[in-house]
């Protein structure tokens, strides 16, 4: 938790120098801005392969990693679940929606199967959020996993549903006002759409009311208790939002790869999720999305990067590991702290303003 | 710092990976189960692949092959992320994928969103992946696991004289097809199967399976593979099983006989079923066993290809050999080729192969019994070859679309 206390810190003097940035404190960032056009004219810059492969994945992965970022940094409640709702939403697309498996899928348009995706993934998130909002810290995160890991094997035998070790297949993915959305480019931009929409979403309840009592939460239960405070209605909450932030990861996910099989929600891939946030940092909503372009790009190329080498490239996990744990050792708070760091050694007289950004 | 210096390897060679575009190549993509359950598997696959490399060339017309591998773990998702950054990033035209039963049947829906490219099917044995709605554009040069069981049912029942046996499987849906098979003329014959049990693929702690394996029968089936099918082997001879055992393709096959420690010796005696025999006479087979053994050091293979690699020989042949029928020649979203591919009739080192209308294989199949070759190695012997096993098993394709799709309860255990 000593991440989140970093944080706290930070905090202070913003609310307190700069009472101004409290809107939108990115607005006066030219990094920020300078990200967003790239990010804009991404298409132009990046072929097929790096646009949805790459970016697109970074963005959906982000997303997931971001629900997990809000319940870690801002309530204090590491989650391992996270993947599994998104998993979850990516299940109830393919079963309500269309696909292969038609023994399976109802066959409804996707614009009556997504609201219902989001909304079962939301409160299947909900109850295994209330359920963990009962204990603390490794106990939070041993429940989770145990949520996460039950629903693999659940996934992987069941057959009338989930379709077992196989999956579901060919999931239909939306096509309206003549575009297929599932074309590199529209799908891209409905991606990033979402990625930034979840992005400000959290950015802003971070400092409205209810995201400065999780956090009061998050420093101090007892002492907020005694204020008044529901503390667990808040947490509860919290996980109900992170739900639907994940579910809507998981809506792209789907569509992405346009099949969803166990392998999907796999322990090793919850806890995927944990190493993006991570690595990134979970101080700040950016911290999960820079976490996942580390990752896919470490996922993506590694094997290619060793054989290039003359390595053996049956060894391409040793790199990806050791990537992380370099990463992990000289930031215990991720790219972003080290990057918060580097400024603060460079400017010592604007790093406290620097360091404020984002949060407030 | 490290992430940097990732970073810019990663982007220099992409820059790299383009600038070879320049030469007159095809490129081919590969994928193989290199990590998980079955990496062994995969390992060997790739051994038949190169061995097929050093036999037949790389070179079509005055054009070169060029192969790319990627990586997958047995799972469909891992297998459609690798067959799509092989389209997308490595920009390949023709697929040689995948290993694995059901990343076949995902690897088979996907290819019909990329009509323009030619998949090959390097090793997967699930019967949906050709037989339910098949992608025109997937080939396939190997038996599915119905049609590797063909003969084993019969033997156990006639010369073994079994009459009530069990099986035990991992949950998916190349071991369900290759159940199918078995128990489609197991109890055809006559013979009951009792009890199906199912194990996740990746299971560590098979002793619960082995405290349910039934006492009264005469035999149990195994259908597992990889680290999966020596963990039981292990379990079991803990245990003190006993019972008579009979083998899946992949369960009896290099990949587990030549595995470390004695547990394997527990298969000594054991009937199984397979595209392949280990000590199979014929001079085809003996030929690709010697060019096998000479193409890697003795630690760095199986003492005789594995059916993966088998598999593998065979998919690369059949893309090789088509590829210089029509010398190389790709245009027209690759119809002269794929025209080529159907037609042609593979000489394979497991005995012919020609395609039916789904592009399915039709091929030669081996009873076999495991042997101890009196120095330590375990061999599987062929007792009984059957030519020209097709999909439907030989039974009238109606009949055979009433038994339904391989699953955990279909067949039924009667004469159909």
């Amino acid at each position: 938790m000593s991440l989140a206390h970093d944080a706290r810190v930070a905090v202070r003097p913003a609310t307190t120098a700069q009472p101004s940035a409290r809107a939108w404190p990115e607005i006066d960032n030219p990094a920020a801005w300078i990200v967003a056009v790239l990010l804009l004219i991404m298409p132009l810059i990046a072929n097929g392969f790096f646009l949805i492969e790459i970016f697109a994945t970074t963005l959906i992965l982000g997303t997931m990693a971001l629900s997990l970022m809000f319940l870690a940094g801002y309530g204090g409640m590491v989650s391992l679940m996270q993947l599994t709702i998104a998993g979850f939403a990516a299940y109830m697309v393919a079963v309500f929606g269309v696909s292969a498996n038609t023994n399976i899928s109802l066959g409804w348009p996707w614009w009556l199967a997504v609201p219902m995706a989001l909304a079962l993934a939301t409160i299947f998130g909900t109850l295994g959020g209330a359920l963990a909002v009962r204990t603390e810290g490794i106990y939070t995160i041993m429940i989770t996993l145990a949520i996460g890991a039950a629903f693999y094997y659940f996934t992987n035998q069941n057959w009338a549903i989930f379709n077992g070790h196989t999956g579901i297949n060919t999931v239909a993915t939306p096509h309206f006002w003549g575009v297929n959305w599932r074309a590199d480019i529209p799908f891209y931009y409905v991606v990033l759409a979402v990625a930034a929409l979840c992005y400000f979403a959290v950015d802003y309840i971070s400092r409205a009311p209810f995201g400065l009592a999780l956090q009061g939460v998050r420093d101090n239960p007892r002492r907020m208790a005694a204020l008044g405070f529901n503390v667990n209605a808040h947490r509860v909450a919290a996980y109900a939002f992170a739900s639907f932030v994940a579910a809507l990861a998981g809506v792209l996910q789907v569509w992405n790869y346009r099949q969803i099989s166990p392998g999907s929600v796999s322990v090793s891939a919850c806890i995927d999720v944990l190493i993006i946030a991570v690595v990134g940092g979970i101080t700040r909503p950016i911290g999960p999305f820079i976490g996942a372009l580390i990752f896919v790009l470490l996922r993506t190329f590694a094997l290619d990067v060793l054989i290039k080498f003359g390595l053996d490239g049956n060894r391409f996990r040793l790199l990806i590991g050791l990537g992380f744990l370099a990463i992990v050792f000289w930031s215990s708070d991720g790219v972003i702290g080290l990057w918060q760091r580097w400024r603060q050694s460079h400017r010592p007289t604007t790093g406290r303003s620097g360091g404020a950004h984002g949060h407030g | 710092m490290s992430k940097c210096s990732v970073g810019l390897l990663a982007l220099s060679s992409l820059f790299l990976s383009g600038a070879a575009i320049a030469q007159e190549k095809i490129k081919v993509g590969v994928t193989a189960t290199l990590e998980g359950t079955y990496t062994v598997l995969g390992e060997d696959g790739m051994r038949g692949h190169q061995t097929a490399l050093n036999v037949l060339g790389k070179k079509i017309g005055n054009k070169e092959l060029e192969f790319i591998v990627a990586s997958t773990d047995a799972t469909p998702d891992s297998a459609v992320r690798a067959v799509r950054k092989l389209i997308e990033q490595d920009k390949v035209q023709i697929l040689l994928s995948p290993l694995s039963g059901d990343e076949g049947i995902a690897v088979k829906n996907f290819a019909k969103t990329h009509p323009e490219l030619t998949f090959i099917n390097a090793a997967s044995g699930a019967q949906e992946t050709t037989y339910v709605d098949p992608a025109p554009n997937f080939f396939r040069y190997n038996m599915d696991g119905a049609q590797w069981q063909v003969g084993l049912g019969k033997y156990a029942y006639d010369e073994k004289k079994y009459r009530k046996i069990a099986t035990v499987g991992e949950d998916y849906s190349f071991i369900y097809t290759q159940v199918f098979g078995l128990v489609l003329e197991f109890c055809g014959a006559g013979g009951q199967v009792t009890n199906r049990q199912w194990v996740p693929l990746g299971t560590k702690d098979f002793a619960s399976v082995i405290a349910a394996l039934p006492d009264d029968v005469d035999a149990i089936y195994l259908g597992l593979g990889g680290a999966d099918a020596v963990n039981f082997l292990n379990q079991y001879q803990q245990a003190g099983g006993k019972a008579h055992l009979m083998g899946g393709s992949i369960m009896i096959d290099q990949t587990i006989l030549s595995s470390k420690g004695n547990a394997k010796n527990a298969l000594i005696g054991t009937i199984a079923a397979s595209g392949q025999a280990d000590t199979w006479e014929d001079p085809g087979w003996q030929k690709f066993v010697k060019a096998y053994q000479d193409a890697f050091p003795p630690n760095k293979r199986f003492p005789s290809p594995s059916l993966l690699a088998t598999n593998y020989y065979g998919s690369t042949m059949a893309l090789i050999l088509a590829l210089r029928e029509v010398n190389g020649d790709l245009s027209d979203n690759q119809s002269k080729f794929r025209t080529a591919l159907a037609k042609i009739e593979l000489d394979a080192p497991n005995g012919k192969i020609k395609l039916d209308s789904n592009r399915q294989a039709i091929g030669t199949n081996f009873v076999t019994e495991v042997v101890d070759d009196g120095k330590g190695a375990l061999f599987s012997k062929v007792v009984k070859v059957i030519p020209n096993v097709n999909q439907t098993l030989g039974y009238d394709a109606a009949v055979f679309s009433k038994i339904g799709l391989p699953s955990r309860s279909v067949p039924e255990c009667k004469k159909y």
